[in-house]
């Protein structure tokens, strides 16, 4: 299943990166590449087999609903690139 | 007195506790020497005046006979693990301003006894490499470089650095591919990856959780043990680690082998390897044998399509993971007049070449169309080679084989760097391991012509650490290796 420079463009923005022009055609040849080495993986029937998500089996415990952190907001932005008025700040959304 | 800082951690806490020497004088020498050693880039940030006050603390700890476990080591910490109040970056742009306000759980185990924190240790970006080229601080130096720079392997390429060239008594690590197992054969020192689950995750950068598993680097086997005692345990933070208790695996080292049966998967010995590896190879079994082992050949099928498998899953669970990484906020930030502008050059500028490839891979595989054919195709060979290994161990009771096929390589090697998929081959001995969530070893054994050294792996059966310990400190006494 080789991919275009549309998909290069369209994987990249999923991703919320950007590949400049020049960069979409060697950028599509490497993923070709991997994808085409991974491809080997079709020599192989799995129609029966059932996918392993996670190899201990533990089931998840449930736990009472109730706060064991919290009260912490000036830790919390504290690493914040932008914060105001005790809240992380970003560019205007709403026109 | 002779250079305390060379001492195994076994032998140094025998040292504090006769009070040969403080760990104050020892931890003042550990940070000579990384102020001498600058030029192998393996620290990302460096810890010294906590340090000095860590061992302060610890020398009164011993004074009073009130001290832990590891009460005084000074340890270098892989800087993927989050530290309360000192700076992890996960060696990329994106988080290098980062300053944690809390503890992984793995580095709290370890200060709750008594460890000392130098700083924290260079990796490959979001420990994704093999040769910890890809850290936005700089390549790392092997201590083993001899006309040329080498790599030390990666992704904990820091961590193996600095324990081989005695910049830390003993280093943790994490291994997703053979990130502890590789630089710790390139190194030539030991590591473990343990069973997934037998350490916490909670506070570990992630990159792939469902493989991520942290371990410790170290001089000798007998080191891993007591550091991995330390480091292991169940975690209620951590939903996937594991209620199974840990032993005191120091125990196991005295044990004897007879009768155990050692297995050599003859997959991973294809026409092409090493002949000076494969002589090792030969060499560490008739070591186990010789002590009464049982020597076996088995088989585990689906090796070969182990890293293809490893390439579809790793990247899409890193290109979920690293979804948080939006500048928003923690991290680095990239102006943008609108929201999408910010996140895709926030994105854009604080991530590597490498880690761009890998969320892109990873989202492809994952998106409308494409996750079937992919994703999901490699979860059902996940299952084959999970299985292959249960299988073998019906046979056996651990699977001996190289660490890698190859030593340490230049930096910037041309070969590597040209095609990503020759880096990726590096990992074909390690990836499976973390796919079947095994435990699995690395101990050096020996040099290559060129003087280099070579890795052995052990592999045990899920939460079946002591066996390895056992095993690998027999290969261990046999090969006599001298490190650096």
């Amino acid at each position: 299943m080789a991919i275009d420079n549309q998909t290069v463009r369209k994987i990249a923005f999923l991703s919320r990166l950007k590949v400049e022009d020049d960069k979409i055609e060697p950028t599509k040849e490497e993923f070709n590449k991997i994808l085409n080495w991974i491809e080997e993986l079709n020599e192989v029937n799995t129609d029966t087999v059932e996918p392993l998500i996670s190899v201990n089996d533990v089931t998840l415990k449930m736990r009472e609903d109730k706060v064991t952190s919290g009260n912490c907001k000036d830790e919390v932005l504290k690493n914040a690139p932008a914060a105001e008025y005790d809240y992380f700040a970003v560019p205007k959304v709403v026109e | 007195m002779s250079d305390i800082t060379r001492l195994t951690v076994s032998e140094t806490l025998k040292a504090l506790k006769t009070k040969e020497f403080t760990s104050y004088e020892l931890t003042e020498a550990y940070l000579r020497n990384m102020e001498n050693a600058r030029n192998y880039n393996t620290y990302i940030t460096e810890n010294a005046e906590m340090a000095l006050q860590q061992a302060k603390e610890s020398d009164i700890r011993y004074a009073k006979g009130e001290n832990r476990a590891l009460e005084g080591i000074p340890l270098g910490i892989k800087d993927l693990f989050c530290t309360k109040n000192i700076r992890t970056t996960a060696a990329s742009h994106i988080l290098d301003n980062f300053i944690p306000p809390y503890e992984s759980t793995v580095t709290q185990n370890l200060l709750d006894d008594g460890a000392v924190f130098l700083g924290k240790l260079n990796l490959d970006e979001f420990a994704m490499g093999g040769s910890n080229e890809t850290s936005y601080f700089g390549p790392v130096i092997n201590p083993w470089s001899k006309d040329k720079p080498l790599v030390p392997g990666g992704s904990s390429g820091g961590s193996a650095a600095a324990v081989a060239a005695h910049l830390c008594a003993a280093a943790t690590g994490t291994d997703t591919g053979g990130s502890i197992r590789e630089p710790a054969a390139f190194c030539g020192i030991t590591g473990i990856k343990p069973t997934y689950g037998r350490c916490s995750r909670y506070g570990i950068v992630a990159f792939a959780s469902s493989l991520d598993q942290a371990g410790p680097i170290a001089q000798d086997v007998r080191d891993c043990a007591i550091l991995l005692k330390s480091m292991a345990g169940f975690d209620e933070k951590d939903s996937t680690s594991c209620e199974v208790a840990v032993p005191d695996y120091e125990s196991f080292l005295d044990g004897d082998i007879k009768g155990l049966k050692i297995g050599l998967p003859k997959e991973y010995r294809p026409d092409g390897l090493n002949p000076e590896i494969a002589a090792y190879w030969d060499k560490a079994a008739e070591y186990l044998k010789a002590r009464g082992a049982k020597i076996k050949e088995i088989s585990l099928p689906h090796t070969k399509y182990a890293l293809a498998t490893y390439y579809v899953l790793a990247p899409a669970e890193a290109s979920s993971n690293l979804a948080r990484y939006d500048g928003i906020r923690y991290g680095f930030r990239a102006d943008g007049q609108h929201l999408d502008d910010l996140y895709i050059n926030t994105r854009t500028q604080g991530f590597g070449s490498e880690v761009k490839r890998r969320i892109m891979i990873g989202t492809y595989v994952l998106s409308a169309g494409y996750y079937d054919a992919y994703f999901l195709k490699a979860q059902k060979m996940r299952r084959l080679i999970h299985d292959d290994f249960m299988n073998a161990f019906k046979e056996c009771d651990v699977i001996l084989t190289p660490t890698s096929p190859i030593t340490a390589f230049p930096i910037g090697d041309e070969s590597m760097l040209e095609n990503p998929i020759n880096m990726y081959l590096n990992d074909v001995f390690t990836v499976s391991v973390n796919l079947a969530g095994l435990p699995a070893l690395s101990l050096p054994i020996g040099l290559s012509a060129g003087g280099l050294p070579y890795g052995m792996q052990l592999i045990g059966k899920p939460f079946d650490e002591g066996t390895l310990f056992n095993v690998a400190a027999k290969i261990e006494v046999d090969a006599k290796f001298e490190r650096i």
